[in-house]
């Protein structure tokens, strides 16, 4: 049982972030930015090509972090690869002790730095979830047994602003189906929807953990507000965010904020820093956690 | 219906440079429908090469260009003026060009780009309907293809970029999802998108497939 899972499972409150590998081979400052964490969140997720922006992968970033020390979230993205090598890279992972794995969609290459790139898709997180569940029942897609079977703690990820959000939960009810065993959100800013949300799928009794972005700017908000599918800015936190002088504080605040506002509607939260890597200590220590 | 739309007059003039006989050929069919292949077009060319000094030996609209058959007796009526040709330019889908290489055996060029099979919607709007994927799955989805309306032909839902039914490749454009889960509610099938569905077999899908339907038996596999 991953380090994870066995969190998850004594009741404790959980608090995950991520880390994006960079473009390039530098990953010194990410390593740096991930030990910040050491000790404050019980794992640490690995985006996989985040944004279809092509960087150095979630596999090898989840290698490096593993031998640091940290508790990994392996985040496999079904956009890049076709179901060989999505199972391979699972083996592979299993192999040097990786046992959370994030099955996502991916988003469309064409919003991304190679739109020419061929879509592969050809899984969808269903079937990724799937054919993770086959492995750890010692079989590949096609029922081939395994010399070796890996163990995995399966997740998914929802989005709790989705509208309409029926067919999202329909979605959700068949991710767990399919053997997803924890929940990451998108971004929430909303906690009434929030709490609607969590209300529609108490019946699923799963391990959601709540997404946090850090607001960096009005600007941001509105950006969101406009592109990001299911993210809903209220306007009392555009203007809080664009009155104060001080931005990189009141983000911290308005995070610890809405982490003790949700905390008691799910079982942990998900801080997503993007490019704030560094304040996230902050934020655990405004927040209490 | 299969969708086309005209090369750029530079490319297709790019293609024939070297020869000066040329026979063009139009198509009864979709070509027609599109405005790219039918009698006014295939004439346009034919004055559009002239002015530029090459000789048409010929036109001819096909019906349709994508029938070897009727491509044969085409051939048959034109003869003279194809085998007086260097080469034909064939103002038809892929397939016409494939054909019309079969049943005349001279060098063919395409003026147009195919692009999909899908649906006319009125005169100059047509949208892509169906992949040809080998292996329909619209009986559980009300109709609506996934594989085609969804821009990563997800098979259980919709995916997280899905913004208030629009699509996250295009915000202009209907998240196929959220249409099939609407017409599944409207049709009182909304279980079908409970249950998960499996990835897709694509070993159906190697190309180049054939059809071949003698008496009561059909063979569909890769040739």
């Amino acid at each position: 049982m991953s380090l994870l899972e066995e969190r998850v499972k004594s009741g404790k409150f959980i608090v995950t972030s991520e880390v994006g590998p960079p473009k390039g081979t530098d990953v010194h400052e990410l390593l740096e930015d991930a030990d910040l964490l050491r000790g404050r969140v019980d794992a640490i997720n690995v985006t996989d090509l985040q944004s279809s922006v092509m960087r150095v992968g979630s596999f090898i970033v989840c290698h490096l972090l593993k031998e640091r020390g940290h508790e990994v979230v392996f985040q496999v993205a079904c956009r890049d690869r076709n179901r060989l090598a999505l199972q391979s890279d699972l083996l592979s992972a299993a192999v040097v002790g990786i046992e959370n794995v994030l099955a996502i969609t991916g988003d469309h290459p064409v919003l991304g730095d190679h739109p020419q790139a061929r879509a592969v898709f050809d899984l969808d997180s269903m079937q990724l979830l799937l054919a993770i569940k086959g492995l750890q029942e010692g079989h590949d897609m096609v029922g081939k047994p395994l010399k070796g079977i890996p163990k995995f703690y399966p997740g998914a990820v929802v989005n709790p602003g989705a509208e309409p959000l029926e067919p999202e939960i329909i979605k959700m009810e068949k991710k767990i189906k399919a053997g997803a065993q924890f929940f990451q959100t998108q971004a929430v800013y909303d906690v009434k929807a929030f709490e609607n949300f969590i209300n529609s799928v108490k019946h699923l009794k799963t391990t959601i953990l709540v997404g946090i972005v850090l607001l960096k700017s009005a600007g941001m908000a509105r950006f969101m507000n406009k592109n990001v599918a299911g993210v809903f800015v209220p306007d009392n936190l555009i203007e809080e965010i664009d009155k104060a002088p001080d931005k990189a504080k009141k983000s911290i605040e308005i995070a610890a904020r809405l982490i003790k506002e949700l905390k008691g509607l799910c079982q942990g939260v998900h801080i997503m820093p993007i490019g704030w890597d560094k304040k996230v200590p902050d934020v655990l220590d405004a927040a209490g956690l | 219906m299969i969708a086309t739309k005209s090369k750029s007059f530079e490319d297709i003039t790019g293609f024939i440079e070297k020869y000066h006989n040329i026979f063009i050929t139009g198509c009864g069919d979709c070509a027609v429908v599109c405005k790219t292949g039918g009698e006014p077009e295939v004439a346009a060319m034919k004055v559009a090469l002239e002015k530029l000094g090459k000789k048409v030996t010929g036109t001819a609209v096909i019906d349709p260009s994508c029938h070897l058959v009727e491509v044969k007796k085409t051939y048959q009526q034109h003869k003279e003026e194809v085998l007086n040709s260097d080469a034909i330019l064939v103002m038809g889908c892929g397939d016409g060009v494939r054909s019309i290489l079969e049943g005349m055996k001279k060098p063919v060029y395409p003026a147009l780009d195919t692009i999909f099979l899908g649906e006319t919607v009125r005169g100059g709007y047509f949208k892509e309907t169906c992949s040809l994927c080998g292996d329909c799955v619209l009986d559980r989805t009300g109709g609506i293809c996934p594989f085609t309306c969804c821009a990563k032909a997800l098979l259980n839902g919709p995916c997280g970029g899905q913004s208030k039914g629009k699509c996250e490749v295009d915000k202009e454009k209907d998240c196929g999802w959220i249409m099939i889960y609407n017409r599944l509610k409207e049709i009182n099938e909304l279980d079908k998108m409970t249950q998960i569905r499996q990835a897709k077999d694509c070993s159906i899908l190697i190309k180049p497939r054939e059809l071949v339907v003698e008496g009561a038996t059909v063979r569909v596999g890769a040739r």
